[in-house]
């Protein structure tokens, strides 16, 4: 490996892991990712070669355009050997998915949803869905939504019985912790079934 | 109206006043393969010859150990721009860099229980 020969001049680095927070527009991603951060969330962006991304209103031109895909991130600490990083996007989800260096080696996925839009989770699903990635539904709770039954949500989201849904308030640090930690349980859950 | 050769030519309102490409010469891929997630930390050498102020600024930056996504952050310039600056002074002996999990695998059940237990602590 090429790292080893860096091992005598550097210092031990900790592992850096990932877990992304999606979901439709304004539905508190990054109200999430500041949340959960022990940081204030950082932006960074990247520039996305797309070659006609589908479902636009201006398909039929099929050339190769840039955009720009903005990215908020927090940190979390957990433990000297390990940092893990929140990663949430803050604009259009569509341009999000075409940046494939986001989702490789991701732990997991929150999928954000509100439920006066649900609609909005469906891109992000098929995402995870497609990927293979392990992810969970979290219905961040607004005032004034009504505020439907996790089974509710998952028949109107078509979701698969072992996707685990939980409410959440993404502007409280603790609630928003706790949809992080179901989602590793979740992990955990699904990591032992594969060996099994 | 060009200030010091260390000034950063940023204001919070006007946004950035170079043009992320001009930083790298246009260039867009860095000589080292680098992710949002690799880590870089200065070596404590110092380059030779003179450094532009972004180069400057990132090496600043990685006096402790930081990943490639927070310098971006800080030095307001996208990722792939960023991973350039970077692999620049990678080049030049004054940065050691690491990817970001070569013994890590997210599906590995030691990973997952120390996230977790790290994350149940913060409760």
């Amino acid at each position: 490996m090429a790292y080893n020969d860096d091992s005598e001049l550097s210092p031990v680095f900790p592992t850096a892991l990932k877990i992304l927070i999606a979901g439709g527009f304004g539905v508190g991603k990054t109200t999430f990712v500041g949340a959960v951060s022990e940081i204030r969330p950082l932006r960074t962006e990247e520039i996305i070669t797309t070659a006609s991304v589908g479902t636009d209103s201006l398909t039929g031109v099929e050339n190769k355009s840039t955009t720009t895909v903005a990215l908020d991130f927090g940190r979390i600490t957990v433990d000297p050997r390990y940092i893990l990083y929140v990663f949430g996007t803050p604009g259009q989800d569509r341009f999000w998915f075409m940046w494939d260096e986001l989702s490789a080696g991701a732990l997991g996925a929150v999928v954000l949803a509100d439920t006066r839009r649900l609609q909005d989770s469906f891109a992000a699903i098929d995402f995870f869905e497609a990927r293979g990635i392990d992810f969970l539904v979290a219905v961040n709770q607004f005032d004034g939504s009504f505020h439907y039954t996790p089974e509710e949500v998952r028949a109107a989201l078509e979701l698969k019985p072992d996707v685990p849904i939980v409410m959440c308030d993404a502007r409280n640090s603790r609630s928003a912790t706790a949809v992080l930690i179901a989602l590793l349980q979740h992990l955990l859950g699904t990591s032992r079934n594969r060996s099994a | 109206m060009v200030g010091p050769e260390n000034e950063h030519f940023l204001d919070d309102d006007a946004g950035r006043l170079v043009r992320p490409y001009t930083v790298s010469n246009g260039r867009t891929r860095p000589s080292k393969h680098m992710e949002l997630l690799s880590w870089v930390v200065a070596t404590g050498r110092v380059p030779r010859g003179h450094l532009e102020p972004d180069h400057a600024r990132a090496l600043r930056l990685c006096s402790d150990p930081t990943t490639v996504a927070e310098i971006s952050a800080h030095l307001k310039l996208p990722a792939a721009i960023t991973k350039v600056v970077l692999s620049d002074l990678v080049d030049c002996g004054a940065l050691s860099t690491r990817a970001p999990s070569p013994i890590a695998d997210p599906t590995d059940r030691s990973v997952l229980e120390a996230v977790l237990h790290g994350l149940q602590r913060r409760l």
